[in-house]
């Protein structure tokens, strides 16, 4: 096993930990999580299957290796940043909801006293 | 016949104190049955305060959500409390209480479901600045090519709503600059939309929620909005007016 291989194993499963802790600490919910964990896994898988790679750009038709992880980790990013906005967007309504339902209970607690 | 006039402000202590006793004068002398709502849209400065030394409702959002979301709240009370109209009035004094009497009149009348109050009919009173009025004549020209109806002044936030209008926009209303896209919410919710001559003021406090620089994001996220409340409502219409 070379050098990189061993810093790259050492690099995945410490953000796997990472990932781990801020899901035991409730930083992280369950459901966001996953795309990190097999990101994660992804990378660990290469790191010990080097020829792998090659293999798959061989495959699929790709010259350059590196070509093939950049096209597909951008794929991928964006996929999940939309996912985020989504997530956001229904964060948001449910938050502007919560906002106009606390001022009508105010008023109702305001005009109840008096 | 109860009317709720819902007031949306934002830092707006200089002008919210005359906007509402402009309210209860005209109670007083119309007769007609109206209450004030001052909806306090997380000002920083004493809005609420001010509000509080005068005769109103209260409703006082914890966090920041823009006109619409205010607005909103106070259609939602409006609901809630089975008031018969809602009339929408800014809190900075543009719009004359007073023409509140013609809005309600339209809306008998002509038996509508929402009366806006348009600057552009008489073309008396403060008519904004020329920028603002090509804008204003762009809205127009898309608003009739989606719904098909002349609606003169979109953007005027002066106007008022009846029970079955109400329903709707306290269901779902636009977030931001939410004045030309909730009339494409109306109209393909079969709303019956009028408009009525108005004379505006200028404002007398606090700034516009729009400022220069912002102009163009509006006009472009209010042509999106209202080209997606159209695929979003479309259906809803039975036929093409």
């Amino acid at each position: 096993m070379e050098k990189i291989q061993i810093i790259a194993i050492i690099a995945s499963l410490s953000f796997l930990v990472y990932i781990g802790r801020l899901i035991t600490k409730g930083k992280l919910r369950e459901e966001y999580s996953i795309v990190w964990i097999i990101c994660t896994a992804i990378l660990i898988l290469f790191s010990f299957w080097r020829q792998g790679l090659e293999i798959i750009s061989r495959l699929v038709g790709v010259y350059a290796a590196p070509n093939l992880i950049f096209t597909g980790t951008i794929f991928v990013i964006f996929i999940y940043l939309l996912h985020l906005s989504v997530v956001l967007s229904r964060l948001q309504q449910q938050n502007k909801t919560l906002a106009q339902e606390i001022a009508l209970l105010k008023q109702k607690k305001e005009s109840d006293h008096a | 016949m109860k009317i709720a006039a819902v007031i949306p402000a934002y830092n707006e202590e200089k002008a919210i104190a005359s906007v509402v006793n402009e309210i209860n004068a005209l109670k007083k002398n119309t007769g007609i049955d109206i209450v004030a709502i001052v909806v306090n849209d997380c000002s920083r400065d004493q809005t609420v305060q001010v509000a509080a030394q005068t005769d109103c409702v209260i409703l006082d959002l914890p966090v920041n959500l823009g006109i619409g979301g205010a607005v909103q709240t106070g259609f939602k009370y409006a609901l809630e409390q089975n008031f018969d109209f809602a009339v929408q009035i800014d809190g900075d004094g543009q719009h004359p209480p007073a023409e509140i009497e013609k809005l309600l009149k339209t809306m008998l009348e002509k038996n509508l479901d929402v009366v806006i109050g348009s600057r552009f009919i008489d073309k008396i009173g403060f008519q904004s600045t020329f920028m603002r009025r090509v804008g204003i004549t762009y809205f127009m020209f898309l608003n009739k090519m989606l719904t098909g109806q002349r609606i003169t002044d979109s953007t005027s936030g002066l106007r008022m709503l009846n029970k079955k209008a109400l329903e709707i926009a306290g269901n779902n209303y636009p977030d931001e600059y939410p004045e030309p896209e909730s009339l494409v919410l109306y109209a393909f919710n079969n709303l019956r939309i009028g408009e009525v001559a108005v004379e505006m003021r200028e404002r007398q406090g606090g700034v516009s929620s729009i400022g220069t620089f912002a102009s163009l994001y509006y006009l472009f996220k209010v042509s999106l909005a209202m080209f997606f409340t159209y695929l979003r409502t479309r259906n809803r219409r039975p036929e093409k007016l």
